[in-house]
């Protein structure tokens, strides 16, 4: 080993004449992707608060900005991250995870301050001190910490699903359940947007730690018709997903649908009689309409310990939910289960029982403490052009109802649709499955006012139409039906230019150079419906407060009469959670009102 | 010193005396220090006093979901941190079984042996800053601050990096910062020659370094001594060339050992290694090119990520020796139980303890450094 020597060292003496290595007094400019302080896109957050959930020093809180406007349904909450600098540790973890890439780390990384506050601040796109330093960590789709693809639904093939009305949507398997599940941040935009509050963060929490049980106890908090809404629900909750921002949403009806065929129908019964009030309260309630909204009022008063009878005018329950959803979509059994489980907390459903022809609505004003009446939308309208009083032109809504009772319906070789919405595309689906087992072959021709892009139905219902070889006819609208001597031949349309004016007003502007017709032995009219408000009677009409067609309701559903409450389609418009949520506003209402009433002797 | 290990005892006349020989320093309470009896300038015994710093990492783990804890594993050791993340990583890789990108594989290999060239480089410097020779540790931690310039470019800070996450790393490699490097380096070679005429031909350095704190081949092992310190005994063990990890079964490089297993022979084998690690970046740099593909493989929402049940230890040789993580995970969004097995807390305490009784107490603080001893990993 060498000795070493005691001159050489001596060498380092010429670094007395180098210039020394110090830093320069100007701040030395930050690496392109460096990880300074904070800068927040405001415009483009939405408050979802994820970068708070996966900060490991808990530097992050979410503060209400009053001047921010909460936007539920578009999942925008009016608060935005404020940076604890006494705290953070510069992982930028907050970054890669953020669902719209609105926060980023400048290249900024020099504060002095004597005062702790001016370490805890609230970032914009300025920065720090709104010096507007470059950015320099930000969003690099390289390293998503999120998982922004959905997973895969199985589906039948179109040609298997034009055999039968056989539910066409497979569901999740476990594995699929599980890794969709685990795809949520938790943020609760879903829960804001849906119209009963559902807890959806809880319930695909519940999920992904593969407690089924869990799952459906949190969807029986706000949600009788869970089998029905995890298929058929309109998915606000979806439309506001924070995950949707760059991603697909997490697909929380398939998630609910999933957690409800988990567990066998004795403990769905079971869940839902978990807490219910056992001790009769000795008040009746009379329920018009077993829909939704009734029967999640039912369900309510039910497990307060009401007793509640539901007024049935058709022989099966579900209201829209079963004879305007095609089978297809919602299998009756399965619209059959959530019925039961209402009715096994003894709720009493008569059924064929006509309101204002089997029983007058004063018999029951004057037989219960309370009168709820959710009769929904069962009466098509009619374009009114002419021809539409041939006897080939019928309603949509009659239609899918005569199917669902099973009424031998004249399958038509070639049909017209009028209608660009959901009913629309159900009356055309339903007559393709008609067609082809009566000819096997589909001629059903769609004609909608909007154009391609502004479709009224749920896009997957247009794709689905088309696929089963529903020809959509798009901005057209109908002028008249073409009558040959009696019998109908089909259906003349023009082009539309416009359908709305200047206030937003429906006020569609055709060309009429730009005539076509459409071939068909039936026309149906799928343009909208109304209730049939017959039931009430002369008196009941003249009384209450009507706000254009339908009974004016305070906010609790309550109408102009104390004794009676409205909820659902007929005063809400047509969607199967909105009604649910009716149902539970309108029955708090009810049991608020009579539980300080005197009981009925 | 922590109030409750203080403890005033009458003596008996005698010429022994009890000396706190650690860091005073008013803002850290209670850091890793040692506690010495001496007799005249001879140590007679010494006990490690483990301290407050960056404590309680084990059990933190425990609290924070996986992704988070990428956050907290450099903190562990702050001269050489980019092990840790690499150990943690792939503790949860080998739980989750998932396969990493091959570019992951060489960019994280990158990391590491730069790391390397940066610890060794503090390493030098701290060497003779304990026998009161300052100037080889400025030089030192100046050109270990031109990789820490190449570790911001890579991963936007410079000495938490907290870059390598389960499953690859976070972010591609800048434009350039290959070539950037590749100029570090010779520049670091470069310098080599002036850190030999100031210290590793230093007549007074290899006189004052050369048989203090030595160490028998059979008392590190039997000790638990492991890394350079290991091969200064002349065991050519590494973690890298025996089991292998990432891509460092396609590297060429040798194992340098000395057999003297004293202090001089701990640095002489750590400036062998520092060549080494260029020796590898320089194969790094240039089969990086060619190697595409993700940086990164699919990883489920770090918010639900449910690490299957099981138990792991994985190992990387950092600069101090082979570090291991072992990591037990009862499934869900967080690890049941991490392990660090650090080397420093292994040198620092079990070693040390062992070698300072007879050595003089201008020795002590040499011996502790060249073992390369990290106090933040012991405090841990």
């Amino acid at each position: 080993m060498s000795k070493g020597s005691f001159l050489r060292p001596l060498k380092a003496l010429a670094y007395l004449g180098r210039p020394a290595v110090t830093l320069p007094m100007e701040p030395r400019p930050a690496a392109p992707n460096y990880r300074g302080f904070h800068v927040n896109d405001w415009e483009a957050c939405i408050g979802c608060g994820t970068c708070a959930q996966i900060c490991d020093n808990e530097a992050i809180d979410m503060v209400d900005i009053p001047e921010l406007k909460a936007d539920p349904l578009a999942g925008i909450k009016p608060r935005r991250p404020a940076i604890d600098y006494g705290r953070c540790c510069w992982c930028a973890l907050c970054v890669d995870i953020c669902p719209t890439g609105s926060i980023s780390l400048s290249r900024e990384y020099v504060h002095v301050g004597p005062d702790l506050n001016t370490y805890y601040i609230l970032p914009d796109e300025k920065g720090i001190h709104g010096l507007n330093y470059p950015k320099g960590w930000s969003k690099s789709p390289d390293a998503d910490l999120l998982d922004l693809k959905r997973q895969t639904m199985g589906e039948m093939e179109p040609q298997e699903r034009l055999q039968s009305f056989a539910e066409m949507v497979a569901g999740f398997t476990p594995e699929a359940a599980l890794m969709e599940a685990s795809r949520c941040i938790q943020c609760g935009m879903c829960h804001d947007a849906c119209p009963s509050h559902m807890h959806a963060p809880e319930y695909i929490r519940a999920l992904w730690s593969g407690d089924a049980e869990e799952a459906v106890r949190q969807i029986y908090r706000t949600n009788p018709f869970s089998e029905v809404c995890g298929r058929v629900c309109t998915r606000r909750c979806e439309d506001a997903c924070s995950l949707g921002n760059r991603g697909e949403p997490i697909a929380i009806r398939w998630l609910k649908r999933f957690a409800m065929d988990s567990l066998n129908h004795e403990q769905v019964r079971r869940i839902a009689a978990e807490g219910r009030e056992l001790a009769p309260s000795g008040r009746k309630v009379a329920i018009v309409g077993a829909g939704p909204a009734g029967l999640t009022c039912a369900y309510d008063l039910a497990r307060q310990g009401h007793a509640v009878t539901v007024f049935e005018a058709l022989p099966h329950a579900g209201g829209m939910m079963r004879y305007g959803i095609p089978e297809y979509r919602l299998p009756y059994d399965r619209l059959d289960d959530d019925v039961d489980v209402i009715a096994s907390l003894g709720v009493e459903i008569r059924y064929k029982t006509r309101v204002g022809h089997d029983i007058s609505m004063e018999r029951l004003r004057d037989q219960f403490d309370a009168v709820m009446i959710a009769i929904g939308l069962h009466k098509g309208r009619s374009t009114r052009v002419p021809g539409t009083n041939n006897e080939n032109v019928i309603a949509a809504i009659d239609l899918l109802r005569d199917v669902t009772l099973g009424v031998a319906v004249d399958v038509p070789k070639k049909a017209v649709v009028i209608g660009g919405g959901n009913v629309a595309m159900d009356a055309a689906r339903t007559l393709a499955r008609l067609q082809t087992r009566a000819y096997g072959a589909v001629q059903v021709e769609l004609v909608a006012l909007e154009p391609a892009d502004a479709m009224l139905a749920d896009a997957d219902e247009v794709r689905e139409a088309k696929e089963e070889g529903v020809v959509i006819v798009n901005s057209r609208g109908p002028r008249c039906c073409i009558i040959n001597g009696e019998r109908l031949t089909g259906l003349e349309t023009v082009r539309c230019l416009s359908i709305f004016d200047n206030q937003g007003r429906f006020h569609p502007l055709y060309d009429h150079e730009d005539a076509q017709v459409h071939e068909g032995d039936v026309v149906v009219e799928a343009i909208g419906q109304m209730s049939d408000f017959s039931l009430l009677g002369d008196k009941l009409t003249e009384k209450l407060d009507w706000n254009g067609p339908r009974p004016r309701i305070d906010q609790d559903g309550r109408t102009s009469e104390p004794w009676l409450w409205a909820a659902g389609d007929m005063v809400e418009g047509p969607d199967v959670i909105h009604a649910v949520a009716a149902g539970h506003r309108a029955a708090a209402s009810i049991h608020n009102e009579i539980m300080v009433r005197e009981k009925t002797p | 010193m922590r109030p409750e290990n203080y403890k005033p005892v009458q003596h008996s006349a005698s010429h022994e005396y009890e000396l706190y020989f650690g860091p005073n320093h008013p803002g850290i309470e209670g850091n890793y220090a040692l506690k010495c009896v001496l007799s005249g300038d001879v140590v007679q015994s010494l006990r490690a006093d483990g301290g407050y710093l960056h404590r309680g990492f084990e059990k933190i783990m425990e609290e924070r979901l996986w992704i988070q804890n990428v956050a907290l594993v450099p903190r562990i050791c702050v001269p050489d941190p980019v092990p840790m993340e690499e150990t943690y990583a792939r503790a949860v890789e080998m739980l989750g079984g998932l396969e990493i990108p091959k570019r992951a594989q060489w960019i994280r290999a990158l990391m590491l042996e730069a790391s390397r060239v940066c610890a060794h480089l503090f390493y030098f410097g701290g060497h003779a800053a304990t026998m009161g020779m300052y100037s080889n540790m400025f030089w030192g931690v100046t050109d270990r601050d031109l990789i820490l310039d190449i570790f911001e470019e890579i991963t936007g800070a410079r000495i938490y990096h907290m870059y390598i996450t389960p499953g690859g790393v976070r972010r591609d490699l800048p434009e350039g910062v290959l070539d950037r490097l590749s100029k570090v380096l010779d520049y670091v070679e470069s310098r080599l020659p002036e850190f030999d005429n100031l210290f590793f031909d230093n007549a007074v350095v290899i006189n004052r370094a050369t048989g203090v704190g030595t160490l028998t081949t059979e008392q590190a092992l039997s000790w638990g001594v492991t890394g350079p310190n290991l091969r200064a005994c002349g065991l050519p063990f590494d973690v890298r060339r025996d089991d292998p990890y990432l891509i460092y079964d396609e590297l060429d490089f040798d194992i340098p050992t000395e057999t003297a297993g004293d202090a001089w022979a701990r640095t002489l084998v750590r400036r062998e290694e520092l060549l080494q690690s260029i020796r590898i970046l320089r194969q790094i740099i240039a089969t990086l090119p060619k190697v595409g593909g993700p940086i990164r493989c699919a990883l489920p929402n770090p918010l639900a990520w449910n690490v299957p049940a099981g138990s792991v230890y994985a190992r990387t040789e950092s600069s101090k020796g082979e570090l291991g993580f072992f990591v037990v995970s009862k499934g869900g969004a967080k690890p049941w139980r991490v392990h660090v097995r650090g080397p420093s807390s292994m040198h620092a305490v079990h070693v040390l303890e062992r070698l300072g009784p007879g050595s003089r107490l201008e020795d002590v603080a040499q011996i502790m450094f060249s073992l390369d001893a990290c106090p933040p990993e012991v405090d841990r």
